[in-house]
């Protein structure tokens, strides 16, 4: 069934690299991301990220410097707001997920009319794994290295306050640092998937397989390698997938992106099905 | 370094949020092992007084020790068990990480494998009465189970003092009697002064041995005994208050 020659195609391998660099990396943040309650957040990074990727084009830059630098601009804007009340801080994600998304129609009008890189809306939004360049490995590497680097140094200190803030304060955790740098790490997270699958979808990768993973697991290790053995089958069998439809359509193949997003869906279908069985004697 | 047996002194305590008094000049010493109630109504400012131990909460005067003169925060630690945790039952943590995360969750890092911690995980799930859940997930456990694995993640560091905001609140009669014992006896067992807040005395009369009443913006403390009685209530509260021995329960009433 599959067509020959998926694993020498050099466009093949620069999405299999990219791409898995994004989905191990969204798998380890995502389940925390998930223990917070920050999901909306997480996406809204992933949107604002979409005005750093559009304005890259007009720069010159590559796509993931824009994608990581808005990111992170607008994670230190939300982790600095001194926000415990959770429908305040939801108010303050949504302005500057609206302000951000402005900022990528106008950054994007100006890519198609004076660039003319007519494909630069697709690209950002719903990304376009085989066109991406092999000469942003490097980059990929290292913001996939720092989200990992500060998720592993506070691993401890963020369950303990996924757990309860409280709990975490008395044992003389600081909140503020380690949400700070959770935020961040969740920053690189979801420019890593914009750059993959697009900024739009990039919370698929986020929130999908880590959700699947906490349907099953019940210790914070396995959730997160189970998260990551997710995402990187959703989206490895996503490319494949991409790679054999130019055969199903002749002359034109189906956009990766709605592959990987597919299967993520169906993972988290399966893993709800399974988890639903009575895991445990229920404590009376 | 003078050492001192109290392990809570609180001096002159007073706390105002948003500009209103929550209480004024609160005084009382806890010793190491004393089993000691927080009582008041709801809105006497319980929680504000604990919050104000923990250092949560910044008095308008007066002070809070904690431990011997001279410890510094974290070799003086505190266990506190807050009134509400939302628990997510997908959240991927059986009872016995929550314990292990009330021992170095502080820390950076991984935690790498030790006997050493392992074995005062097993102890306090053992002390809690834990040993049969630990293997499951804390968001499926009930609600009395939840409390004790609390108090063991609260417990694991021993420290000197434990503060319990409303721990019986959500429990059924039965439940709640078992954690008053359990903590009855981890009094004992780890010379830790416990202070639990309650609006209700009766379930820890037997425990207790001592209580501090807040009422009015202030507070009377000492022996049940001492405090509880008509003359002190009526004029803690500026209004005459009723005590009634009922069989072995103690029933307040304003007149």
């Amino acid at each position: 069934m599959f067509a020959p020659g998926f694993l020498t195609n050099g466009p093949v391998l620069t999405a299999i690299v990219v791409g898995g660099g994004a989905a191990i990396v969204s798998g380890i943040v995502g389940v925390f991301t998930i223990m917070r309650g920050q999901s909306f957040a997480g996406h809204a990074l992933a949107d604002v990220s979409s005005a750093g990727g559009s304005a890259s084009f007009l720069l010159g830059v590559s796509p993931l410097l824009g994608f990581t630098g808005m990111a992170v601009i607008a994670a230190a804007v939300m982790g600095f707001a001194d926000m415990r009340d959770a429908r305040e801080r939801d108010l303050l994600t949504g302005i500057v997920l609206g302000a951000g998304l402005g900022l990528t129609a106008l950054f994007l009008y100006f890519d198609i009319t004076s660039m003319s890189t007519s494909g630069a809306a697709i690209t950002v939004l719903f990304g376009s794994m085989f066109s991406i360049p092999s000469t942003i490995i490097p980059l990929t590497l290292v913001v996939a290295a720092g989200a990992i680097a500060a998720i592993l140094a506070t691993y401890r200190p963020l369950l303990v306050s996924s757990l309860s803030a409280e709990l975490a304060e008395v044992q003389g955790v600081r909140s503020r640092v380690i949400g700070l740098a959770y935020v961040l790490a969740l920053s690189l997270a979801v420019a890593l998937s914009a750059m993959t699958i697009g900024a739009i979808l990039s919370t698929a990768l986020l929130i999908g397989p880590a959700a699947a993973a906490l349907r099953l697991a019940d210790r914070p290790g396995t959730a997160i390698a189970l998260s990551v053995a997710i995402g990187l089958a959703a989206t490895w069998g996503g490319i494949l997938l991409a790679y054999d439809s130019f055969y199903w359509t002749p002359g034109h193949g189906w956009p990766v992106s709605f592959f990987i997003v597919t299967l993520v869906l169906l993972c988290y279908v399966a893993a709800t099905l399974l988890g639903s069985r009575p895991r445990a004697i229920r404590g009376t | 370094m003078t050492i001192s047996p109290d392990a809570l002194v609180v001096n002159h305590l007073s706390v105002s949020l948003a500009g209103r008094m929550i209480f004024e000049d609160v005084g009382f010493t806890l010793g190491r092992g004393e089993f000691c109630g927080l009582i008041g109504s709801n809105g006497s400012g319980k929680t504000t007084l604990l919050r104000a131990i923990l250092g949560f909460t910044k008095p308008a005067s007066g002070e809070v020790r904690i431990g011997q003169v001279g410890d510094s925060r974290s070799s003086a630690p505190v266990g506190y068990v807050p009134q509400k945790i939302l628990l997510d039952p997908q959240l991927p943590l059986r009872a016995r990480d929550v314990v292990a995360l009330g021992l170095d969750g502080r820390r950076l890092g991984l935690p790498l494998p030790s006997r050493t911690r392992d074995a005062r995980v097993d102890e306090m799930l053992g002390a809690v009465g834990a040993a049969d859940f630990a293997e499951q997930r804390i968001g499926d456990l009930s609600g009395g189970q939840q409390q004790r694995i609390l108090v063991a993640h609260a417990l694991v560091r021993r420290p000197q003092l434990l503060l319990l905001d409303e721990p019986l609140a959500n429990l059924d009669v039965r439940s709640a009697a078992e954690i008053v014992a359990l903590l009855g006896r981890l009094c004992d067992a780890y010379q830790v002064a416990v202070l639990l807040s309650a609006h209700d005395m009766n379930p820890l009369l037997a425990y207790m041995d001592r209580i501090v009443y807040l009422a009015n913006g202030h507070a009377a403390s000492g022996k049940t005994d001492e405090v509880v009685r008509t003359d002190v209530l009526s004029r803690l509260y500026g209004h005459p208050i009723d005590v009634v021995h009922v069989r072995d329960r103690v029933v307040v009433m304003a007149q």
